[in-house]
């Protein structure tokens, strides 16, 4: 059950980080999802990202929807806030908390019924108002807990288990939001760890909205022969583009690959983003090309991964509006409450 | 032939114009005329739900001893569109005035002989003296305000100090104003006798002012301490997001750095909107939506979000004809009920029902206090009538000593201390438990916010009798709110009466005119306006001590009527429903004939004895 806390034992050998947290202090509650679910490997990502990023756990807020993904916030960041909102809303209240708080690291995590059906306007609308956060959506195609329905990013002609064909056509979540606006948009799967661990930690420290688009086979209903969001379809399929192998704060840091192969993105915070290229003339700061490529190559059936876009140097949502750089709500009656001499003047305009 | 109507400051004209031909603020002109002469007005917008070219009028009722409802019937029309021109004339009282453009001829038979017909060239005027052909139709309406300033005795130099204030810098067009103004009043003046309807200089305004509900409570959220408002546009409540968007621009802006101690986002639609005052709210920011009962409708959901995981949330719901799209240029209080228990399960919501813009803007202050402290989403109702027409009202008020209110939140420091957290967690009895801002320590006041069953520290459980008592400390809650809202306003009638009557919001006005009416007519009725929900004890006490009591609403319903029986144990019997919901403001002529007929023709139900004897 959710509210069994896990026993707090640490391997001697466990490192701190540079604030002297454990890793195991980024640890939620047990999962109570089924075992070998997708879902639990990112929570696990998101752990072991929160960890190496150094992050303060109770500086971030994770905010979801409801669904088996929606459930994950609880089995992760233990000491963070956390909102399991309700369905397909949680775009909207993460949008609020942002504004209330721009000091605070914002994680929303949804999954494909969440955030493509009920849920597909606020994703939208979230997106393109540039809401500084990293969106996951944990993808796996099907309706988990309610047993087996086909979501809005099932594949047209997907089987079910039950062996019943999707005549709906799929909406691809990484296009919309490129086309929407994103600054930074990745796909990767819950099954290659080392991928989408620095994509998760590239996403935390992008200043705008960020989202990845997570492939996380649901091991009950969606892991079958027919199915494109099983593992073993995703194994076959899978064409990263890049490896984000390195993020560091100001300088890059060398690694050994061939001449050329290597392009350093600096993002606004400072942060380096050391990107390996593996599809040869893919350039993730071309959100038009990008939208092409990924258009040719799900033609065929390919899904790409890695880091797909990212713009460096992003707006969000507080530099559009002009806040204050403080948070709104530590506000006190002084900078709010402008008192009875503004109501003199105004109470004198009204006659 | 009827006696022409007389009467010094007391009389009703109503233009009838089509949307969209400027006449707005030529008619705001000639109202703020008269208060400007020291003469209270009562001014009705009747408009449609469209942009250009349907009817609209605007109705303004002068009125020497100030009454503010609307009066009902019409003692002059400016009749000033043909499309309406029939049931305009049919609408004049016996006795009372025409005003129309006589350049076209109209046949008699488009008259009526019980009335008097005021004919002004006013087309003829016009075109001889503009060619373009906006000028024309904009400097009409400048013409017969000046018209009507001879046949009604307005100061002319009132009318020339407004248009001077409203062009203030733009002299050319002050002297086209004054020149279209002057045209009109000295057509009148070469041609016709003053009317017998006069408007009188006095000194009955005071320093009261003129303005909107919808702006008060614009202001009031400034005020408040609201910081973050999300909305999505919705007549009849747009303008009060748009009058805190601007009242923000002129007092929340630091001087210093140029930057905004507000956001305000325009949502996609109702949910999004109330999605982000509840994550805000959730926060530790004050924040709010603006909407109408559809809006409402849409919100439920996050409605009943707010009230389980107990997170402070303001709508404000300015109510208009339902239900679906209903009427939603026309007034009505018919969300009461849909807001109250907004949301699937068992949930109760409190409401704060204004009477008038200085109520919207000390509600809507208060509102953001009682959000706060009862961790849950306050409604302020307000409705068409009050939210988008002018209304005099006493000038605002604040006390610099106040601070606001947060409620209960534990702080870092007590956190740190080791002080007990559990975020539903009845500590002190009053069913308002602590909450903690998210991020306020690095290991203590975390917790996980959930629309699930949880206990008292916030973890997940569906036990039956966890839930039980969680549901259970709500109540109490909702009991405490009783003593946190605003009590009920007594109106003792002159004599002791085992009869009553209730009302509430925009009814205000009217049924304090009623009051007197009833007065004059030897009839005793004590009177309760209530001004929130849920009800508190001064209700019950006016419930046990009277036989009879009207209920007076704008809705079809009896909605507070149904509150009074479900909350507050209420007789059916002794609840007599006095209702008007044609969309129109209900005035003080329909309440005193319909609780009159009712008085003269029943005697209020026995006392409890006789009733169970009965039984």
């Amino acid at each position: 059950m959710t509210y069994i806390a896990k026993p707090k034992l640490h391997h001697p050998a466990l490192t701190p980080n540079a604030l002297g947290y454990l890793r195991r202090d980024y640890e939620g509650s047990v999962s109570t999802l089924c075992a070998g679910c997708g879902h639990d490997s990112i929570s696990a990502a998101i752990i072991q990202a929160a960890y190496e990023l150094d992050l303060p756990p109770h500086r971030v807020a994770k905010l979801s929807g409801i669904g088996c993904s929606s459930k994950t916030p609880d089995y992760f960041l233990g000491n963070s806030h956390g909102f399991n909102t309700v369905h397909g809303r949680m775009p909207s209240v993460l949008t609020g908390a942002n504004l209330a708080n721009h000091e605070l690291i914002y994680l929303g995590v949804s999954g494909d019924g969440d955030s493509a059906s009920i849920g597909l306007g606020q994703f939208a609308h979230a997106i393109r108002r540039g809401v500084n956060m990293t969106y996951i959506v944990e993808n796996n195609g099907v309706y988990g807990l309610t047993k087996g329905q086909f979501s809005a990013t099932s594949d047209r002609g997907s089987k079910s288990k039950k062996g019943v064909v999707n005549h709906d056509a799929a909406i691809d979540m990484v296009s919309l939001a490129l086309q929407l606006g994103a600054t930074f948009v990745a796909r990767s799967f819950s099954g290659d760890k080392a991928q989408l661990v620095p994509l998760i930690k590239a996403a935390i420290r992008h200043p705008g909205p960020a989202f990845i688009d997570t492939l996380s086979p649901c091991v009950q209903f969606n892991n079958h022969a027919g199915s494109t969001k099983s593992y073993d379809y995703v194994r076959e399929h899978n064409e990263a583009v890049n490896r984000l192998d390195v993020i560091a704060d100001r300088k890059p840091i060398e690694v050994d690959y061939e001449p050329g192969t290597t392009i350093s993105v600096t993002q606004h915070d400072g942060s380096v983003l050391s990107l390996h290229k593996l599809a040869e003339h893919y350039d993730a700061t071309d959100r038009i090309a990008a939208m092409a490529y990924l258009a040719e190559r799900q033609a065929e059936g390919e899904i790409v991964t890695g880091l797909l876009y990212v713009n460096p140097d992003p707006g969000d949502l507080h530099g559009a509006l002009g806040t204050t750089d403080r948070p709104l709500n530590s506000l006190s009656d002084a900078e709010l409450v402008p008192g009875q001499a503004a109501l003199d003047r105004i109470n004198a305009g009204l006659r | 032939m009827t006696a022409p109507l007389a009467a010094i400051n007391d009389f009703v004209v109503k233009f009838a114009n089509v949307n969209g031909s400027g006449s707005a603020s030529a008619n705001s002109m000639f109202a703020k005329a008269v208060l400007r002469m020291g003469v209270p007005v009562a001014v009705r917008n009747i408009f449609p739900s469209n942009i250009q070219g349907l009817p609209t009028w605007f109705e303004v009722r002068v009125t020497g001893e100030g009454h503010l409802g609307r009066r009902g019937g019409v003692d002059m029309m400016v009749a000033m569109n043909p499309q309406t021109w029939d049931r305009d004339v049919a609408e004049i009282e016996p006795g009372g005035y025409l005003f129309y453009d006589s350049t076209k001829p109209m046949p008699p038979s488009k008259f009526r002989p019980d009335i008097n017909v005021i004919g002004v060239p006013l087309t003829a005027i016009c075109n001889a003296a503009y060619t373009v052909a906006r000028e024309r139709q904009l400097f009409k309406n400048i013409i017969y305000v000046g018209a009507l300033a001879a046949l009604l005795g307005i100061e002319i130099e009132v009318i020339e100090q407004l248009l001077a204030e409203q062009f203030e810098g733009r002299e050319r067009l002050i002297k086209a104003n004054y020149d279209a103004l002057h045209m009109g009043r000295d057509w009148v003046k070469d041609n016709m006798a003053p009317l017998g309807l006069q408007v009188r200089r006095a000194d009955a305004v005071g320093n009261r002012i003129f303005i909107e509900g919808n702006q008060a409570a614009g202001l009031g959220a400034v005020y408040g301490g609201a910081t973050v408002c999300a909305w999505y546009p919705i007549t009849p409540s747009t303008s009060l997001a748009e009058a805190f968007t601007s009242y923000c621009q002129e007092l929340r802006v630091d001087p210093e750095t140029g930057k905004a101690n507000f956001a305000i986002v325009q949502a996609e639609d109702e949910i999004a909107s109330i999605g982000m005052v509840i994550g805000a709210g959730w926060n530790g920011a004050r924040a709010f939506t603006a909407t109408s009962g559809p809006g409402v409708s849409l919100m439920t959901e996050f409605i009943g979000l707010s009230y389980f995981a107990e997170i402070p949330a303001v709508i404000f719901d300015v109510q208009r004809g339902g239900p679906s799209t209903g009427m939603p240029t026309r007034t009505q209080q018919a969300d009461l009920i849909g807001a109250a228990y907004a949301s699937h399960g068992d949930t109760k919501h409190p409401m704060l029902l204004p009477m008038d813009p200085g109520e919207c803007f000390t509600f809507a202050a208060q509102a953001f206090d009682l959000a706060d402290r009862l961790q849950t989403t306050v409604f302020v109702m307000l409705d068409l009538d009050m939210g988008m027409n002018e209304w005099l009202t006493e000038p605002f008020k604040w006390d610099d000593s106040r601070r606001m209110d947060r409620g209960k939140v534990m702080t870092h420091d007590e956190l740190d201390a080791g002080r007990d957290f559990g975020r539903y967690l009845d500590v002190d009895g009053d069913g308002i438990p602590y909450r903690t801002y998210p991020g306020v320590h690095p290991t203590r006041g975390g917790y996980f916010t959930r629309g699930t069953s949880r206990n008292p520290y916030a973890r997940y459980s569906e036990e039956g009798s966890v839930y039980v008592d969680n549901v259970q400390r709500l109540l109490r809650k909702f009991e405490t709110a009783k003593s946190f809202v605003p009590a009920p306003e007594l109106r003792p009638a002159s004599a002791p009466t085992r009869e009553g009557v209730i009302y509430y919001g925009s009814t205000g006005p009217a049924m304090h005119e009623a009051l007197g009416l009833f007065e004059r007519q030897g009839r005793r009725l004590d009177a309760l306006r209530i001004r929130a929900f849920p009800f508190s004890s001064e209700v019950d006490d006016f419930l046990a001590s009277h036989d009879r009591i009207f209920v007076v609403e704008q809705n079809r319903d009896a909605q507070l009527r149904t509150l009074l029986m479900a909350e507050n144990g209420g007789d059916p019997d002794r609840l007599v429903p006095i209702l008007h919901f044609d969309g129109t403001p209900i005035t003080a002529r329909f309440i005193v004939s319909s609780i009159s007929s009712l008085m003269d023709a029943t005697q209020p139900p026995g006392s409890r004895p006789l009733r169970e004897a009965a039984e």
